[in-house]
């Protein structure tokens, strides 16, 4: 059964796109069917991140008002077997977005592929919920920065409260905290918090930190997520979380520390 | 070591990073509370009843008496302030 990921945070410019897109290409590197799907209504820009812009024919809401089917809005990726990219619309407004609509395609792509990733939009409103309603792990992009850790806890609060496990009384989602955006040196220097005061404060279970790192906008300059540039740090810090997402224990890289720390315990 | 080199080490001045900790377990947790509780509607009303009953007797301020439905782990409390000033007694 096809697992449905959720990538969000309720503060925009955090890094879901990036994170989305770099997250969707490891688990597809490692050989596992996954597709991306743009929830960013009106705000397309998944396809960009991915390089494949040119490419758009027909997207999500063609395909939920029947005006085009389902594999001809998929995009294959040209660089990695098995990953696909689902577009969103970008010239409908964000409610043209409804359960039914989002659970026929979520369960088309269920039957096809073992991982969906859902890129959300920022903000805590429609959008947002259909994004998050039919996901069965979440991943919690939080920047170390007040008003990101913040967004993080209300968005926490729907997981638990405005999503069909939550609605329907299944199991809960299951939530991981993924920090991006970290700058070691500033935490060192007292003026950043620490990845392990972000966990303490939103006391979730903790999946990765992303480094602050050139090579990310370099990436979406080119259109190649940032998981296929074997020199980025932040690249190589989306292939450990997507191993430490597969149940791995990925070895433990050097400058990381606050890593070893934060996984003795 | 000058003196005020000594000090400076023992308490060195708070980090950025340590302010922006506390302010947001302090509003995380308020948040949370505000999340967890049910939405009361007969609060304000059981208020300005008690209000009420407790003027026949002591006169107070509107803002002297709170009323507060907290939770802690299963269960939920139900808190009831009334201050009383010198001049009530
Ligand atoms: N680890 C990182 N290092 C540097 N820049 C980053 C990092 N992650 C994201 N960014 C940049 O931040 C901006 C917002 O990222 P994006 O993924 O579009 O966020 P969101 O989808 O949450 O709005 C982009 O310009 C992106 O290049
Ligand atoms: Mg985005």
């Amino acid at each position: 059964m096809a697992k449905i990921i959720v990538v969000t945070s309720g503060k925009g410019g955090v890094g879901k796109t990036t994170t989305s897109a770099a997250f969707a290409t490891g688990l597809a590197l490692r050989g596992y069917q996954t597709v991306v799907i743009d929830f960013d209504v009106g705000l397309r820009n998944l396809d960009l991140v991915m390089g494949c812009e040119r490419r758009v024919v027909y997207d999500f809401i063609n395909v939920i008002n029947g005006e085009g089917n389902l594999n001809q809005a998929l995009i294959k990726d040209k660089r990695v077997e098995n990953l696909f990219i689902l577009p969103a619309s970008q010239t409908r407004d964000k409610d043209a977005l409804s359960l039914k609509g989002v659970l026929k395609v979520l369960e088309t792509l269920r039957k096809r592929f073992e991982f969906i990733v859902c890129d959300s939009p920022a903000g805590i409103e429609h959008g947002a919920i259909m994004a998050m309603y039919f996901a069965d792990e979440a991943i919690v992009v939080t920047n170390p920065e007040v008003s990101s850790v913040r967004d993080s806890d209300r968005i926490i609060g729907m997981l638990s409260s405005k999503t069909r496990r939550a609605v329907q009384n299944l199991p809960a989602i299951k939530e991981h905290l993924l920090v991006t955006r970290y700058a070691p040196k500033r935490v060192t220097s007292g003026d950043m918090l620490s990845v392990e005061d972000v966990q303490e404060i939103l006391a979730i279970p903790f999946l990765g930190v992303i480094p602050e790192s050139k090579s990310v906008l370099q990436a979406s300059n080119s259109g190649i997520p940032v998981t296929l540039d074997k020199k980025s740090d932040a690249g190589q810090a989306y292939l450990d979380v997507v191993a430490r997402f597969l149940g791995e224990e990925p070895p433990v890289r050097e400058k990381k520390g606050f890593l070893t720390r934060l996984f003795k315990n | 070591m000058s003196i005020l080199k000594y000090f400076y080490t023992l308490r060195p001045p708070k980090k950025t990073a340590a302010v922006a900790k506390e302010r947001l377990q302090i509003i995380v947790a308020h948040e949370r509370n505000l999340r967890d509780s049910p939405v009361i509607e007969y609060l304000p009303m059981l208020q300005q009843e008690l209000l009420e009953v407790v003027r026949k007797y002591i006169a107070i301020q509107d803002e002297d008496i709170k009323i507060n439905i907290e939770k802690d782990g299963e269960c939920e409390i139900l808190e009831l302030n009334i201050t009383l000033s010198d001049e009530n007694q």
